[in-house]
């Protein structure tokens, strides 16, 4: 059974009396275990579906099953569990906040899932020794680069073992150097079994997936799950 | 997110614009502030009327005063009208039994009073001069703190003897720096109205407790060098006591009132006959008593009337209401305006903070995390204008103390802290309703698209 199944999904915004499909009737399954990427390009659908797919925002029709469970009859509060337990989002402008210094970011999933002060900052320093960023967890956000910001929402994403890790156009804000890194962390989750969905617009990061889905115009244009094709081979390290 | 959490990221929040969380406290700071320092005053007022009223013999004491003026259905026989008398005395000695110490008193003085007192060309004029029983020094709550008061003896022998209360020795032997050191002029001649006295008895000096503490520091003040502080007056119980001079009644009678009565005989028309009941409870049955025995005793006119100070202490229950009120309402208007102020801040701090909120909840915040994050950001604020309120307080309670009357200093009570205190925080708890309910209503992800 696929860890996530999505089935003619629509998602349609009105702006000032125009239709707006961002989604129109998508469909797919992301296995247990996938490294997949979504590519497309700019206003295309990918951000849109990777919120419906990361339960931060609801469809305008079709359902999603997540892990067994059906999202669309998910009350607010389950849903907040579900981002909580289930998924680690990194986003493309990082998202951290100003006012907490490294360590309270990457601890902010846990604070909402009700550790205790000791196990949260235990875990959280794991987790950004992770990131390799263990020495900055007092700092700011502020007062680092941008890939160490992202590294330190990736590592906020992974502290709460999360199924599912999505990352929407992750090095869309860095340089190529501090892009390719981050990738590699990806690729490192990935090799550990963990299910990463990423949003990219570069063909060649896209074509090193096992699972690679090409959206256009809010539908699904190519998808192509090698581990299903049988062309299912060893991911090549960084280039 | 446990309760220690959410009170830490209020901290945070606050400190992080402490300029503006010291602004929107500012309401909150007036109005808590200005409801210990209402309060104390208030409580201060109480205190001191209230035992003003106990230093004037409380509301056990029954006073029965001549009425030379008939109720307008006896008007046709004011010729015979004569006032309380000392028949009046014995009648009410033998008849009412629900009061006791029924005392006679005619008094000469009160506001306006010629009375003079003379010692070696030194003129004090005294708030009091009565001749009555010895008895009245208990009935009046006087004690005697050197000599002796007269006795039933020089009340018959109608001696020329009196006692004195402290200003009157002030004004006329001097005035020491203690009360207590003072000259005690026991044995000295006097004159009162021209006829000689002698002073066998002073009593002891009478103060409020906060005028007693105003003189320790003046002095302390003065010990230290330093410029005293102004002293102001005492509440006028106490200088009426201090300006009291007690003679016997027959010697009163003698000697200031011979030749006002027919044929040369002492007009026996007291002015007040003083008397006290065992216990508050009992007070109307005794005052109907002590009417039903003066009625018989004046052939059913009323040439007399009743005075209790069941009038002052109503009259003080009701001062303090109307004080309390009013303080109360300013109070809650300053807490009130604090409250929206608070209101208005967190509102526009929540559009600030949509991204945050979009980010707490996209790791798992839920709507009720939010509603409580704000709801005790709101109160924290709140409760720390709370705090600084009460020490502004403090301050502001010495302030006010110089501008109330005199015999009324401040009294900062624990329950008014504990109630200012609370008040705080229930205004940040009702002013963070609405920007809680806003922030836990924002959806996440358009919180995050949020520029
Ligand atoms: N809140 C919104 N209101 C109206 N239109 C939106 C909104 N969010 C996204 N869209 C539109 O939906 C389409 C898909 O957007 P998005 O998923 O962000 O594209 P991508 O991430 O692939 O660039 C775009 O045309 C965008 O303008
Ligand atoms: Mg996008």
């Amino acid at each position: 059974m696929p860890l996530v199944e999505l089935r003619d999904i629509h998602k349609v915004y009105h702006l000032g009396g125009e239709e707006i499909r961002a989604l129109d009737g998508v469909s797919l399954d992301i296995n247990e275990g996938d490294f997949c990427s979504i590519i497309g390009p700019s206003g295309s659908g990918k951000s849109t579906l990777m919120h419906i797919l990361g339960c931060l925002d609801s469809p305008t029709s079709g359902t999603l099953k997540l892990d067994g469970m059906e999202i669309q009859n998910a009350t607010p509060r389950q849903l907040a569990t579900i981002r909580n337990q289930k998924i680690g989002f990194v986003f493309q402008f990082f998202n951290l906040l100003p006012k907490l210094n490294v360590l309270q970011n990457v601890e902010l999933p846990m604070v909402y899932s009700g550790l205790g002060g000791r196990e949260r900052r235990e875990r959280a320093m794991e987790a950004l020794r992770h990131v390799e960023l263990e020495n900055r967890s007092k700092h700011r956000p502020s007062q680092l680069s941008g890939g160490q910001q992202q590294r330190v929402a990736i590592a906020r994403a992974l502290v709460n073992n999360p199924r599912i890790i999505f990352a929407d156009e992750p090095t869309g804000n860095l340089d190529s150097h501090t892009g390719e890194l981050i990738l590699d962390m990806f690729r490192g989750f990935h090799r550990e079994g963990r299910t990463i969905i990423l949003v990219t617009h570069d063909p060649e990061i896209a074509a090193l997936t096992s699972h690679k889905i090409e959206i256009r115009d809010g539908k699904i244009a190519a998808n192509l799950d090698r581990t299903l094709a049988g062309l299912d081979r060893p991911i090549p390290a960084a280039v | 997110m446990n309760l220690v959490n959410v009170i830490l990221t209020g901290l945070r929040e606050v400190w992080a614009h402490k300029f503006r969380s010291l602004l929107t406290m500012l309401g909150i700071i007036l109005g808590v502030s200005s409801l210990v320092a209402m309060s104390a005053l208030v409580k201060g007022m109480e205190v001191g009327m209230k035992s003003a009223l106990a230093e004037m013999g409380g509301l056990e004491k029954i006073r029965v005063e001549s009425q030379l003026e008939l109720p307008l259905h006896q008007r046709h026989l004011q010729d015979r009208v004569r006032g309380v008398t000392m028949k009046d005395v014995t009648a009410l000695r033998a008849g009412a039994p629900l009061v006791h110490t029924v005392t006679p008193s005619v008094d000469v003085g009160g506001w306006g009073s010629r009375t003079v007192v003379e010692y070696r060309g030194k003129r004090a004029r005294p708030y009091l001069f009565s001749g009555t029983w010895p008895e009245a020094l208990e009935i009046n709550e006087h004690e005697i703190a050197h000599g002796r008061m007269f006795n039933h003896y020089d009340d018959e022998l109608a001696r020329n003897v009196c006692v004195i209360g402290t200003g009157i020795r002030d004004e006329l032997f001097g005035e020491p720096d203690t009360p207590e050191d003072g000259v005690v002029p026991i044995g000295e001649s006097i004159t009162i109205n021209g006829q000689p006295f002698v002073v066998i008895g002073m009593f002891r000096h009478y103060e409020s407790e906060e005028y007693r503490k105003r003189r320790q520091a003046r002095l302390a003040a003065i010990a230290r060098g330093e410029q005293p502080p102004s002293m102001g007056r005492d509440h006028f119980v106490y200088r009426l006591k201090n300006r009291t001079i007690y003679i016997p009644l027959s010697a009163m009678l003698l000697n200031f009132r011979t030749g006002s009565g027919v044929n040369a005989a002492a007009d026996a028309q007291l002015s007040t006959l003083y008397m006290k009941i065992p216990d508050i409870a009992l007070l109307e049955p005794a005052l109907q008593q002590v009417r039903n025995v003066l009625m018989v005793n004046h052939a059913g006119l009323e040439d007399f009337s009743f005075r209790t100070d069941e009038d002052w202490a109503n009259e003080i229950s009701t001062t303090i209401r109307n004080y309390r009120m009013s303080g109360s309402i300013i109070a809650a208007i300053c807490l009130i305006v604090g409250g929206i102020g608070i209101a208005n801040i967190m509102l526009a701090s929540i559009s600030e903070r949509v991204r945050e909120i979009g980010i707490r909840k996209s790791v798992g915040a839920t709507t009720l995390d939010v509603f409580v994050q704000i709801l005790v950001e709101s109160v924290v604020l709140t409760m720390l204008g709370g705090l600084a309120g009460l020490a502004v307080s403090f301050g502001l309670v010495v302030i006010v103390g110089n501008f109330s009357p005199e015999e009324s200093v401040p009294m900062v009570t624990m329950g008014a802290l504990l109630i200012a205190f609370g008040a705080s925080a229930l205004v940040g708890l009702i002013a963070g309703i609405v920007p809680a309910i806003k922030a836990s209503k924002l959806h996440p992800i358009q919180a995050l698209k949020y520029d």
